[in-house]
């Protein structure tokens, strides 16, 4: 079999994969929902996921340590993942072959050639890994502090071994790399001097907004599924509604058409996954190269080089995706997939200048610090940003978020929303709750999110933790905010209208919602007794409708009597439930009131779910509405001591 | 091409991805984690430590007279002379009560005077001084405006300025509100004495702010959530710290609109300095010079059926004395 067959076949199987798990991520019962499926797997392959979260936690979390094999395996083998696993480099490949089909020779070569905005990719992977290392610049810096021997000990200790490896030849300038290391180390100790607070080591997790693999993700569930489910193809038990979704739909469709112009566009100059994958690959042992340097220059290899990595001349090995075209493509054999270099040479790092590295770092390192001045994680939270049960406290899920969709694919209600930028520019697309889309608020016996989020950013909790039951009693329910009640909008309180359809929908017991019962009088609502015939009575001058106050919220007052019940009424006569015990007469005046149940919160039993903002009939701004105060994972927004 | 030099290039080629990947494997191994982060943690240390001197329980004077330096320098000879409760090297913390960024004549902060007072008196008996509260105006402007700054650096003691950092949660051992809650660890856990110095203000919400309440001025957190429930809240204190010392000024008493107060007319000349080792029963005879019985103030009770002290104060005979 041609290697390129074997390549598309591990392609399409990615693919699929992707495309499978994704559909699979909902909850219902059906042989194929998710139960056992590894729904999780490619976004745990990913090594930008993995050292991302390494750098913002200094943890490796669960089945991130698959990242480990595809590390190993570049180390060995270059950047096999994007040409052979990343389903959105092969949506790409499908997308650019498609563009050339048919094209003449000379064009498709001019179009895989290198360019030198190649380079933006690694500036790009920089930033993002800068805005994730405060906390490592901190501990850093604050090493020395107190320990007035150390920074003399990490000088001698790395001098001795840049010795030692120069004596292994493993390190060919050891003089620059010996200044490089005493500089690097004196900045270090300057930089101690000064501490920076908690802003300075502030770290932002954005590689998701980028990473292949998460924009895969978020585009398939929270865009493509979504439409495809409108189109009839049903996924899901409802409709998915996301928001934003025409902005993640209209990312993927850039990257998409944008190989029209430039094939794998998005991998030559964005991704910041195959950026560290070139970067990975350096010293990989095996590569493709030319067996000799001569030959016609026919450049057939490079018609379809997906890298754009030059293989008839200087092959750039930081570019090589490894599809292997030029494998195939060459007439005389003189490309093989070998361990000696090209023989017409090769350039092993990435062309980026050293200014641009500095640039990059800084940029990156000041963006987690400038995104949080505003205290958008601190004092000045978005109220409306209410996260799903398990998250972790704000400025540690932006440590983790991936804006990967999954838990929004999952979410059987669909209130899990990708945000926009209410909790500011770093969460976007992170998930949030929004009380008015979906079939209703956070499920109380659902524990979905939690359990398929692949960085815990939404830590997997347990129902009885979620419940506050068992182990869990002590320290009560997870909340997820407070529900709160707007009087102005609220029918019973400013419209003289029963209604307590959130009380009734409160699922925790006893309800967070309870009622207090009030009689007022309605609008126009007295009147002049015209007769009396048990209880049956006539009221001069009432013009109501036929059984407008028959709904048993009516009831009639008269003086030196108990309130009556109103249980069928015309237009001008009313029915009550009993005879008046002392019949007002005729000519004196009667209320007709209306019984009110009017809601209040108990913030105490009160979880945050939103089934009560979903379920009110004030249908645009709610008059019960889920604000994020005394949210559990956050202590600094405790309502009660 | 230089068979030798290829070979040699490719073994440290080989030895470079065969590091990289050992370190890859090896990082990964020592940074997994297989459970994920906890939730937020529901455990406090616990609570502060001891800070009374236990031979001087229950001592308590009260000493009339309308300038403070002297009131106060009299009413501490009362009760055993500063040696009795600060010794060389002792590091003392004032805990003054700078809650709003107005200046003393408005008595809604502890007097500079008394602060410069005390201070130096500690200094006289060895010690090192600490001057600090979490003041609910912006800490800096309240350390300034109400002149405790300038007082305590001039007699040589320390300011600490609250800050985030200097927050830590503890829980107070036998609290319902207390518990896991943050606390000006910065300056307590720097300091073995205590004293506390507050005026006596009347307070909207609890009656009266006196020397207990003061010590609401050591919590970090959403403290202004404690307010749905301040009696219990204000015991709760009485349970947390056990002072060296305290001292009630009344010099001047703020009689009405506390407890920020605001102007001349809401002050009294009540010209009494009240000084002891339990806050309960200062506080108890203090709420007699607002017009109110220690009976009005719940909190009060509250607190000496925890343990904290008397409301009886006459029981521990207190010193009388004037100074002028």
């Amino acid at each position: 079999m041609r290697i390129v067959t074997v390549r598309r076949i591990s392609q399409g199987f990615f693919l699929l994969m992707l495309l499978w798990m994704a559909m699979v991520t909902a909850p219902g019962d059906a042989w194929w929902r998710r139960r056992a499926w590894p729904v999780n797997w490619l976004l745990e392959l990913d090594p930008l996921t993995a050292i991302g979260t390494v750098l913002t936690t200094g943890k490796l979390y669960a089945g991130l340590i698959w990242a480990v094999v595809v590390i190993v395996l570049t180390v060995f083998l270059g950047r096999f993942f994007c040409g052979w696993v990343c389903p959105l480099g092969t949506i790409q490949h499908a997308a650019g072959w498609l563009s050339r089909k048919g094209r003449a020779l000379p064009r498709r070569i001019a179009v895989n050639q290198y360019h030198r905005w190649q380079s933006a990719k690694y500036y790009v992977l920089l930033f993002l890994l800068a805005a994730g290392s405060g906390g490592e610049l901190a501990w850093l810096v604050r090493l020395p502090q107190g320990r007035p021997l150390a920074i003399p000990i990490a000088a001698l200790a790395g001098l001795t071994a840049i010795a030692l490896l120069t004596i292994l030849r493993v390190i060919r300038r050891p003089v620059a790399a010996a200044v490089g290391y005493l500089v690097v180390l004196a900045a270090v100790a300057g930089l101690g001097l000064a501490a920076p607070g908690d802003l300075g080591s502030s770290a932002t997790l954005q590689t998701g907004l980028l990473d292949p693999i998460p924009l895969a993700y978020r585009s398939v569930s929270l865009a493509v599924l979504a439409v495809a489910g409108s189109a009839g193809v049903s996924l899901s038990a409802e409709q998915r509604w996301y928001e934003l979704s025409w902005l993640i739909g209209g990312i993927f469709l850039a990257v998409v058409l944008l190989n029209l112009a430039v094939p794998r566009f998005y991998c030559r100059f964005v991704c910041p996954l195959g950026a560290m994958l070139g970067v990975l690959n350096r010293w990989s042992i095996w590569r493709i190269g030319k067996r000799q340097a001569e030959c016609i220059q026919c450049k057939l290899c490079e018609a379809d080089c997906e890298g754009a990595c030059s293989p008839a001349g200087e092959i750039r090995i930081s570019e090589c995706v490894l599809c292997a075209n030029c494998l195939d493509a060459c007439k005389h054999n003189l490309i093989s997939y070998q361990r000696p270099k090209s023989a017409s040479g090769e350039a092993t790092s990435p062309d980026i200048s050293r200014r641009g590295v500095l640039a990059s770092l800084a940029a990156g390192l000041l963006a987690a610090p400038l995104l949080r001045l505003g205290a958008g994680s601190g004092a000045n939270y978005s109220a409306n940003l209410i996260r799903p049960p398990g998250a972790l406290e704000e400025e540690e899920f932006l440590r983790r978020c991936i804006k990967c969709g999954q838990c929004m694919r999952i979410c059987p209600s669909n209130v899990l929303q990708p945000a926009g930028l209410n909790g500011g520019l770093e969460a976007i697309w992170t998930p949030v709750l929004n009380n008015r889309i979906g079939s209703s608020g956070c499920q109380l016996n659902c524990n979905a999110c939690g359990s398929v989020c692949p960085t815990a950013a939404i830590r997997p909790i347990s129902l009885d933790e979620k419940l506050g039951r068992g182990q869990f009693a002590p320290a009560g329910p997870i909340r997820l905010g407070t529900a709160f009640l707007d009087r102005s909008r609220c029918l019973p309180w400013a419209m003289d209208r029963p209604c307590i359809v959130c009380q009734e929908n409160c699922p925790v017991s006893p309800k967070a919602i309870f009622v207090r019962e009030s009689f007022s009088t309605i609008r126009n609502g007295r009147f002049v007794v015209a007769a009396i015939n048990g209880a049956t009575m006539t009221l001069s001058g009432a013009t109501v409708q036929d059984g407008d106050w028959a709904g048993g919220d009516y009831y009639c007052r008269a003086e030196g009597n108990p309130r009556l019940a109103i249980v069928g009424n015309n237009a001008g006569t009313i029915a009550l439930s009993d005879p008046w015990r002392k019949a007002p007469p005729a000519g004196s005046e009667v209320e007709i009131q209306v019984r009110l149940q009017q809601p209040y919160v108990d913030p105490r039993a009160c979880v945050g779910c939103g089934i009560c903002e979903h379920e009110c009939p004030v249908s645009g701004l709610r008059a019960i509405r889920v604000t994020a105060e005394n949210e559990s994972r956050n202590a600094k927004r405790i309502l009660m001591p | 091409m230089n068979g030798d030099k290829r070979t040699g290039s490719l073994s440290r080629r080989d030895f470079l991805a065969g590091a990289a990947a050992a370190a890859a494997c090896a990082g990964a191994y020592l940074l997994r984690d297989t459970v994920g982060p906890k939730g937020p943690g529901q455990q406090g240390s616990a609570g502060l430590p001891d800070f009374s001197v236990p031979a001087t329980a229950g001592r308590m004077s009260i000493v009339t007279g309308a300038d403070r330096a002297k009131t106060v320098r009299r009413a501490i000879e009362a009760v055993g002379g500063i040696a009795a409760f600060v010794k060389p090297l002792d590091r003392v913390l004032l805990k003054v009560n700078a809650a709003f960024a107005t200046p003393a004549a408005l008595s809604a902060t502890t007097h500079p005077q008394l602060v410069a007072e005390l201070a130096g008196l500690c200094r006289s008996a060895g010690a090192s001084v600490l001057v600090s509260d979490n003041p609910i105006n912006d800490p800096a402007s309240c350390f300034t405006l109400s002149g405790i700054d300038s007082a305590a650096r001039s007699a040589g003691a320390k300011v600490l300025l609250p800050s985030d950092d200097q927050f830590h949660p503890i829980t107070v051992p036998g609290a319902k509100l207390l518990r896991n809650w943050p606390v000006l660890q910065g300056a307590l856990a720097r300091v073995n004495k205590v004293i506390g110095i507050a005026p006596l203000k009347h307070h909207q919400h609890a009656g009266a702010s006196m020397t207990l309440k003061n010590w609401y001025g050591l919590l970090g957190g959403r403290r202004n959530t404690l307010h749905q429930d301040i009696n219990t809240t204000i015991a709760e204190l009485a349970m947390m710290v056990h002072p060296t010392l305290v001292i009630l000024d009344a010099t001047t008493a703020m009689m009405r609109n506390g407890p920020t107060g605001g102007s001349l007319d809401d002050l009294a000349p009540t010209h009494t300095m009240i000084v002891g080792t339990d806050p309960v029963a200062v506080d108890a005879f203090g709420s007699t010079l607002l017009g109110r019985r220690p009976g009005d103030l719940p909190y009060l009770a509250m607190a000496e059926a925890a343990g904290c002290g008397t409301t009886n104060y006459e029981s521990l005979k207190p010193v009388r004395a004037e100074a002028s």
